[in-house]
């Protein structure tokens, strides 16, 4: 159990230096920047307490807006992220509830699953993170463009990530 | 107020959600409005330390650029300084010359930090309080003007770049000398506009538009971009000019902090002259 934690503490710390020292200097076409760091809201496992849910992606949020001096964006886009995630997985639950031990990852959950998860997911934070930084509705289209190819971009970079702890030798 | 409290516990969830973001939020609305006073951003200490060191890594890749540079640099001052002109007229050309008064002065500072991908864009610099730099000072790099100073920490101090949304900058075209206003539209981190330009004035694509010297946060004449494309929108008195921008922010690595002698004279001046008029 101790190990878990310091798993988790792990991935928040690596995943706030990639997305500060290195993701944050990819850009396409000038303004699409990939939001890999949302990877842990959506990694935890499923019986994290809901509101301890709530503050880690708090501090996550905080930590990536100390890093770019944009105070309050990130903080907000990820709690609400970590809100939306509580509904999501009762929408898309399977049929007979979670198993005790499964994980969401592709290893456990399959690749469909995991698919819409995720989209659904990165929508909502990439949604609320761009409108908050426009933080009006003038631009709507060009902020929808923006959402839309960053939002592609993050998604590929997840399901890379995922590629990492796959081992197809274990049969769920 | 027993039934309150479990109302509360039993949707401390959503509380908690409202909670969270009325905090983010608070956050969002302070930052952007007292910037002086915001302390969680890149210039401060440990953040910028970090930054610091890891950017000292990325500087070897980019030296040779550098050297260019500042080769180009010291070649244009060269040709700038007093020695090298002859003398043509009269008998006596005294250096130190009274009749001049230095208005603006320069320092160098590395850049640490950089971004060009957001709509409000800040650079960090490794020169702090500690080096006098203060808020409101103008920042240039060889190739043209990059941003105003925001915050300073001891050792580390935060630029407005240019590509920033509520950046608006004086800026004039060199050729007729008429001047407008540099905003930037968040899209494109080569382009900028040109606003407030008259109808009237004859414009060129390829025109140098220049800093106006108007707010003495920056001199006369640094160089911004050139004109790209313009139109006369109808029924407008004032022109749609799209700017490049000399300077590309993406490689940006060493830079001079101006810093103007004159300016509280300036500002007292006019500000008596305003009050005065009310």
């Amino acid at each position: 159990m101790i190990r878990n934690y310091f798993t988790y503490l792990f991935m928040f710390i690596l995943l706030v230096m990639t997305q500060s020292l290195l993701l944050n200097n990819i850009e396409f076409g000038g303004f699409i920047n990939p939001y890999l760091y949302i990877l842990l809201i959506l990694a935890l496992p499923f019986e994290t307490n809901e509101n301890l849910l709530l503050i880690i992606a708090f501090f996550l949020g905080l930590s990536i807006d100390i890093f770019n001096s944009t105070l309050g964006i990130h903080t907000s886009a990820t709690v609400f992220m970590a809100f939306c995630r509580k509904y999501i997985l009762k929408i898309i639950s399977p049929r007979d509830r979670y198993d005790f031990d499964a994980k969401p990852n592709i290893q456990y959950m399959g690749v469909s699953w995991y698919m819409i998860y995720s989209i659904i997911l990165t929508l909502c934070h990439h949604l609320f993170l761009f409108y908050v930084e426009t933080f009006s509705f003038s631009q709507f289209f060009s902020t929808l463009a923006r959402v839309l190819l960053s939002s592609v971009f993050t998604l590929i970079l997840i399901l890379i990530s995922q590629l990492f702890n796959y081992n197809p030798n274990v049969r769920k | 107020m027993r039934n309150l409290i479990k109302f509360f516990i039993k949707n401390s969830f959503i509380f908690l959600f409202l909670l969270l973001e009325f905090f983010a939020f608070w956050m969002l609305v302070i930052n952007n409005n007292y910037q002086s006073s915001s302390y969680f951003n890149s210039s401060n200490y440990l953040v910028g330390n970090f930054y610091s060191s890891i950017s000292n890594i990325g500087y070897y890749f980019n030296l040779k650029d550098v050297n260019r540079q500042l080769a180009d640099e010291n070649a244009r001052l060269q040709s700038e300084s007093i020695e090298s002109y002859i003398k043509i007229y009269g008998k006596i050309f005294q250096i130190k010359d009274t009749s001049y008064l230095q208005s603006y002065s320069y320092s160098t500072a590395k850049v640490v930090n950089n971004t060009t991908n957001k709509r409000q864009n800040y650079i960090t610099l490794d020169k702090g309080k500690l080096n006098a730099i203060e808020p409101e000072m103008g920042v240039i790099c060889p190739e043209g003007v990059v941003g105003i100073v925001k915050n300073v920490s001891n050792q580390f101090s935060s630029v407005m770049s240019v590509l920033h949304d509520k950046n608006k900058m004086s800026a004039k075209i060199k050729k007729s000398g008429y001047f407008g206003s540099l905003v930037w539209n968040g899209n494109n981190y080569r382009e900028a506009q040109l606003i407030d330009i008259p109808n009237h004035v004859k414009l060129v694509v390829g025109d140098t538009v220049v800093t106006s010297g108007f707010s003495s946060i920056f001199p006369e004449n640094i160089l911004i971009g050139t004109i790209k494309e313009f139109e006369l929108p109808e029924g407008n008195n004032f022109y749609d000019i799209t700017i490049e921008f000399s300077v590309d922010y993406k490689k940006l690595s060493h830079v001079y902090i101006i810093k103007s002698l004159l300016k509280e004279e300036k500002q007292r001046l006019e500000q008596t002259s305003q009050e005065t008029k009310e």
